[in-house]
C-alpha cells in the first residue's frame, strides 16, 4: 500500500521535473530502430568528417597491376608452419594469371604471402580536418609499399574501400549542407506564410505548388547541365547543393508554415501579443522554440532524399564529376554490364547509401515521434 | 462505508463489481488507478459515481468492459454479471474478469448487456456514416437484423431518444446534428439492443446547461420506460442530485463513501463528500467577501465601456451580383463596467460572449461601434480604431486569463520568464527588479519562490491557472478579463481561484469581466451579469435580481436547467424552455 503511495502520479512530483528535452530523449530511447539509425548515422559522420584517417589510400591512386582486383579478407589468426599461432591482421596476396585458352584474366589467392596489416599503422602522410598533420591511419600494411583492397579495386586499380570513405564525406555533407540552405529557405517562406497569412500565404502557398508539381528530375538535369563544364570541382559541388536546395526547400516550407498557422491561435501565443511583446519577439522566442523539435525531425528526414538526388544526379553523369568522389560518382562506374559479370565489388557504395538513408529514415522517424513528448499523454 | 443499505432494492443486483483493482505500469511500478472499488447496481436505479479529475471513476468504468487503454491493466477483483433469461426460465452469472478482453464473450456482452455512452458525442460518432447506418450497424451484428429491419428499428429508437423527424435523421450525417442531438443519437445507439446495464461516462460534460437538463430528463424516462440499470459518472454534484438514486463517491482510486442520494446529500460522512458539497452549495449564492468589499469600498466611475459594439465575421466575400454572406457573431452590444466592478457574461456555446469579451479587449477587430476605455489619467480612448502598435499601452491595463491552463502558458519557458515578459515588453524596471517582482508576484497568487525557475508542465491545472493570473496582474493593470477562467478546473479549485480573484481585487484595485457558462459561479462571483444568446444581449442587471427574478424567458429557461445539488429539490423544480419568438 505505501508502495502504491509513491508512484502515485497523482502525489509525485519528480517526473515533473524533467525538461523538454529529457522527455525527448526518454521517448526516443524507447524507440530501437530509431536508436539503431542514430548509431549508425554518427558512425557515417564520424567516417566523413575523418574520411582520411579511415582511408589507407590515396583514392586517386591508380595501380595498373590490380585493376579490377576483388576484395580480400582480412584474417585475424596468423598459422605459423609448426602450428604456433599469433593475433594479428593479414590477407593473402592475390596473382592475376590469364587463362591460356581464354584469355580471361583471373585473381588467384597466393597462400605463400601473406599481408601484414597494422591498426594505427604509419601510412603517407596527411593533414586531418585539413589542419593537424598526421601519419597515422586506422589499418594500414605493415610494410610501406604494400597495397591490400577491403572492398576491392576499380578499372584503373584505385582502392575502391578508401573511395569509398572520401565519397562518404561528399555524399554525407552534400545532404547536410543541401538541407541547411533549403531549412533557410523553408523557416523563412513558411513562416513568413504562415504567420501574416492572406496574401503572402496565398503567394507563397502557390508557389510552393507551383514548385512541387515540376517533375524532379529532369529539372535537376537541365539546370546542372546549364553549369559550365570546366567548373572548378569545389564550385560545382557547391552550385550541385544549391540546385539541390532550390527544390528540396519547399517540403520544410510547409511544415513549417503549416506549425505557424496553428500556433497562431495558441492562447500563449495571442497572451504574448497582449504582453506587448513585438511581432518578431513573438516569432521568434515564443513560436520558434515549439518548433525546433519538429524542425529537427523534418529535417532528418530530408538529408536522405538529398542524398538521393545526389546520388542519382552524378550516376546519370550530370552531379559532381571526377576528381570528385561520391557515392553517387563511384556508382557510375558500375553502370554496365561489365561491372555486374566482373567486378560485383563496385556496387558497394549503393549498400552504403542504402544504409545511409535507411538509418537517417529511422532516425528522423524516431525524432518525429519524440519530439512530442506530451502527445501520448492526453487523456 | 457503514452506509445504510438502501431499503428499495427490491430487485437483486443485475452487476457487481467487487474489489476491483486496475494498476497502470509506471516507470516507477504498478500503479493503482482503481483501488479496491465495490459496487454493485440495481435494474431501475441510477449510481451515480462523482470524483474529481484522476480519481480514477473513468478507468473503472471503463474496467467494466474491459476497454481500459495500454498500459492499464485489471489486476484483481470480480465484476459479476447476473443475467435473467426471464419469467424464471434461469439465471446466470458470469465473471467478466479472466475473459479476453477482445474474445468473443466480452464483445457478445458490450452492447448486448451492457452499453456505454461517453463524453464527446462528436468523436464517438464515425463522421462518414450516416446515423441510420451507424444504429443499424449494432443492430445487424449483435441481433443479426437484416438492412430493412435495422434500419426500421433505427427509426424506432430515434424517436425513442425525441429526435424531431427521425424517418428524416436516420439519413443524416453526425456534423449536421447539434451537440444535444448527437448524444442523443449515441444513446439510441447504446440502447439498440436493449442493454440491461448503461454505463454514461460524463455524458453531458460538454453540452450546454439546457440541453444537459433534456439528456438528463431523457435519460430518467428511458430507464423507467427499459428497467435499466444505469452506472452515471461524473464530476457535477448538481448532476447527481438530479439523477441520482445511489451515490458512490470516489477519490484517488477508492470509494470513500457510498449510499443513497437522499442520505449523503442530507449527512455526508466522508471529509472529501463534506469539501465537495461544500464547493458545490456555495456557488449558489454571492461571496461574502464580495458583499463586504462592496461595502467598505463603493464602485467608482465607468471605466470602460462598449456601445453598440457589433462583430461580422464574413463567410464568402461579395462577388458579382452577390451579397456578402455574414455571420453576425455579436449585435450591438452595450456594456458599461465601472471601477472595482464584476460583470459576469453568461450564455451557452456559441452565444457570442467570448467574441464579445475579445471584441472589448480588441484581440479581435470590431465591425462597428466604439470601445471607450478611461485611464487612470481620467483621459477615454476609442479603443474600437486603434492598430496594434497603438493598443500596447490599453493592453498593458486590461489583461485576460485564459480558459485553457495548459495552452496558455508557453511551454518552452520558465514560469519566471513567462511572469516576468509582460514587464520585459512595457520596460518595466531592471532584470534585478524584475525578478523580484516574479517573486513578489508569485506570492500574492499563493505560489512558492521556487516556481519561477521550473516549466509549466511541472505544475496542476490550478497552479497553472495561478501562474496565469500572475501574468496577468504583473504590469499593474486595472482590468482582468477572465474567459472561463474556471471551467477547466474541479469543482474545489474553482471557489479556490475565484477567492484570490476576489482577493486581489481587494489589494489591487482590479475590475473584472467574468466569462462563463457557469450561472452559479457568476452568482457567487459578479456583482452584475449579461445573459446573452445568439450574439445579443437578452438581459443585464443586478446578479441577484436576476437571478432570483429573470425576466427574459431565455434566462428563465436558463436558469431552470440549471442542476441544483439537493436531491430534495427534484420534485420541486420545473423547466421552462425557451422558444424563439
Amino acid at each position: 500500500m505505501t508502495q502504491s503511495n509513491s508512484i502515485d502520479p497523482r502525489l509525485s512530483t519528480d517526473i515533473a521535473e524533467a525538461t523538454q528535452w529529457k522527455l525527448m530523449w526518454l521517448k526516443f530511447r524507447k524507440h530501437r530502430l530509431a536508436m539503431f539509425g542514430l548509431c549508425i548515422v554518427s558512425f557515417l559522420y564520424l567516417i566523413a568528417l575523418c574520411a582520411e584517417f579511415f582511408s589507407p589510400f590515396d583514392p586517386s591512386e591508380t595501380s595498373t597491376a590490380d585493376l579490377f582486383h576483388p576484395p580480400q579478407r582480412i584474417h585475424f589468426v596468423d598459422r605459423a608452419e609448426d602450428a604456433s599461432w599469433a593475433l594479428r591482421m593479414y590477407v593473402y596476396d592475390q596473382k592475376l594469371t590469364r587463362d591460356p585458352i581464354t584469355l580471361a584474366t583471373t585473381y588467384v589467392k597466393n597462400p605463400d604471402k601473406k599481408i601484414y596489416l597494422k591498426l594505427f599503422g604509419k601510412n603517407e602522410p596527411y593533414n586531418l580536418f585539413g589542419l593537424i598533420p598526421m601519419s597515422r591511419t586506422l589499418i594500414a600494411p605493415a610494410t610501406a609499399d604494400e597495397k591490400f583492397y577491403l572492398f576491392g579495386a576499380d578499372r584503373l586499380g584505385r582502392d575502391m574501400f578508401s573511395r569509398a570513405m572520401m565519397g562518404t564525406r561528399i555524399s554525407m555533407s552534400i545532404g547536410l549542407v543541401g538541407v541547411t540552405l533549403s531549412l533557410c529557405l523553408g523557416l523563412l517562406i513558411g513562416g513568413l506564410s504562415g504567420y501574416f497569412g492572406g496574401l503572402v500565404d496565398a503567394v507563397s502557398s502557390r508557389a510552393i505548388e507551383l514548385i512541387l508539381a515540376m517533375p524532379t528530375i529532369p529539372v535537376w538535369l537541365g539546370l546542372s547541365a546549364a553549369l559550365p563544364a570546366t567548373l572548378d570541382p569545389l564550385l560545382r559541388y557547391f552550385m550541385i547543393t544549391i540546385i539541390l536546395s532550390l527544390i528540396g526547400w519547399t517540403e520544410l516550407a510547409r511544415v513549417v508554415r503549416g506549425r505557424f498557422l496553428a500556433l497562431r491561435q495558441e492562447d500563449f501565443v495571442i497572451s504574448a501579443e497582449l504582453d506587448g511583446a513585438p511581432t518578431r519577439r513573438v516569432i521568434f522566442r515564443h513560436m520558434m522554440p515549439s518548433l525546433v523539435s519538429h524542425i529537427i525531425a523534418s529535417v532528418t528526414l530530408a538529408i536522405p532524399s538529398m542524398i538521393l538526388a545526389e546520388t542519382s544526379l552524378s550516376f546519370l553523369g550530370l552531379g559532381l564529376s571526377p576528381p570528385t568522389v561520391s557515392w553517387g560518382v563511384l556508382l557510375k562506374e558500375a553502370q554496365n554490364i561489365h561491372a555486374i559479370a566482373q567486378a560485383p565489388w563496385l556496387f558497394i557504395p549503393g549498400a552504403f547509401v542504402a544504409l545511409a538513408v535507411l538509418s537517417l529514415n529511422f532516425l528522423g522517424d524516431g525524432l518525429r515521434d519524440a519530439a512530442d513528448p506530451y502527445a501520448s499523454e492526453g487523456s | 462505508m457503514s452506509q445504510m443499505s438502501s431499503t428499495q432494492h427490491t430487485q437483486p443486483p443485475i452487476l457487481e463489481v467487487k474489489n476491483l483493482e486496475t494498476s497502470f505500469k509506471t516507470r516507477h511500478g504498478w500503479f493503482k488507478a482503481v483501488d479496491d472499488v465495490s459496487i454493485s447496481l440495481y435494474p431501475g436505479r441510477t449510481l451515480c459515481v462523482v470524483g474529481e479529475s484522476g480519481s480514477g471513476k473513468s478507468v473503472m468504468s471503463r474496467s467494466i468492459l474491459q476497454i481500459v487503454d495500454a498500459p492499464g491493466k485489471i489486476t484483481g477483483g470480480e465484476i459479476l454479471l447476473h443475467t435473467d433469461f426471464g419469467d424464471g426460465a434461469g439465471h446466470s452469472t458470469v465473471n467478466m474478469i479472466g475473459m479476453d478482453p477482445r474474445g468473443k464473450q466480452v464483445r457478445a456482452i458490450r452492447g448486448d448487456d451492457i452499453a456505454m455512452i461517453f463524453q464527446e458525442p462528436m468523436s464517438s460518432l464515425s463522421p462518414v456514416h450516416r446515423i441510420g447506418d451507424q444504429i443499424g450497424e449494432t443492430l445487424r451484428i449483435h441481433m443479426g437484423m437484416s438492412k430493412k429491419e435495422a434500419i426500421a428499428r433505427s427509426v424506432e429508437l430515434l424517436r425513442m431518444v425525441e429526435i424531431p423527424n427521425p424517418e428524416e435523421a436516420v439519413k443524416r450525417y453526425p456534423y449536421e446534428f447539434s451537440g444535444g442531438m448527437r448524444q442523443r443519437a449515441m444513446i439510441a445507439m447504446a440502447l439498440s439492443c436493449n442493454p440491461k446495464v448503461l454505463i454514461a461516462d460524463e455524458p453531458t460534460t460538454a453540452l450546454d446547461v439546457t440541453i444537459q437538463a433534456e439528456i438528463l430528463e431523457l435519460m430518467r424516462s428511458l430507464q423507467k420506460a427499459h428497467n435499466m440499470a444505469i452506472l452515471f459518472i461524473t464530476h457535477d454534484m448538481g448532476v447527481v442530485a438530479e439523477i441520482a438514486d445511489d451515490v458512490a463517491v470516489m477519490r484517488h482510486g477508492k470509494v470513500v463513501e457510498k449510499g443513497d442520494v437522499y442520505s449523503v446529500f442530507a449527512s455526508p460522512q466522508h471529509d472529501y463528500t463534506k469539501s465537495l458539497l461544500h464547493a458545490a452549495t456555495q456557488c449558489e449564492g454571492p461571496s461574502d467577501r464580495r458583499l463586504a468589499m462592496r461595502e467598505r469600498r463603493p464602485l467608482g466611475d465607468p471605466i470602460l465601456e462598449a456601445v453598440a459594439l457589433r462583430k461580422e465575421y464574413v463567410i464568402t466575400p461579395a462577388g458579382f451580383r452577390r451579397e456578402a454572406k455574414t455571420l453576425l457573431a455579436v449585435k450591438d452590444a452595450n456594456l458599461q463596467l465601472r471601477d472595482g466592478e464584476n460583470i459576469g457574461i453568461v450564455g451557452e456555446s456559441g452565444s457570442g460572449k467570448t467574441t464579445l469579451a475579445r471584441c472589448i479587449q480588441r484581440i479581435h477587430s470590431v465591425s462597428s461601434g466604439a470601445v471607450l476605455y478611461t485611464d487612470r489619467q481620467g483621459n477615454t480612448r476609442d479603443l474600437a480604431p486603434l492598430t496594434k502598435p497603438d493598443l500596447k499601452e490599453p493592453w498593458r491595463d486590461m489583461r485576460i486569463i485564459f480558459q485553457d491552463p495548459f495552452g496558455s502558458l508557453n511551454p518552452r519557458m520558465t514560469v519566471g520568464q513567462i511572469i516576468a515578459e509582460p514587464l520585459m515588453n512595457h520596460g518595466l524596471g531592471t532584470p534585478v527588479e524584475q525578478r523580484a517582482r516574479v517573486a513578489e508576484l508569485l506570492d500574492l497568487v499563493g505560489l512558492p519562490g521556487s516556481a519561477a525557475e521550473r516549466y509549466p508542465h511541472a505544475f496542476s491545472g490550478g497552479q497553472r491557472q495561478r501562474i496565469s493570473i500572475a501574468r496577468a496582474i504583473a504590469p499593474n493593470p486595472r482590468i482582468i478579463i477572465a474567459d472561463e477562467a474556471t471551467s477547466a478546473l474541479d469543482v474545489s479549485l474553482r471557489t479556490q481561484i475565484m477567492d484570490l480573484l476576489l482577493e486581489l481585487q481587494e489589494k489591487l484595485g482590479l475590475s473584472y469581466l467574468f466569462i462563463s457558462h457557469d450561472v452559479g459561479l457568476v452568482r457567487y462571483f459578479c456583482d452584475r451579469v449579461v445573459v446573452m444568446y445568439k450574439g445579443q444581449i437578452m438581459e443585464e442587471g443586478e446578479t441577484e435580481d436576476v437571478c432570483t427574478n429573470p425576466q427574459h424567458p431565455y434566462t428563465q429557461s436558463l436558469l431552470s436547467a440549471v442542476p441544483i445539488a439537493d436531491p430534495t429539490m427534484r420534485a420541486s423544480k420545473t423547466r421552462t424552455r425557451y422558444v424563439e419568438g
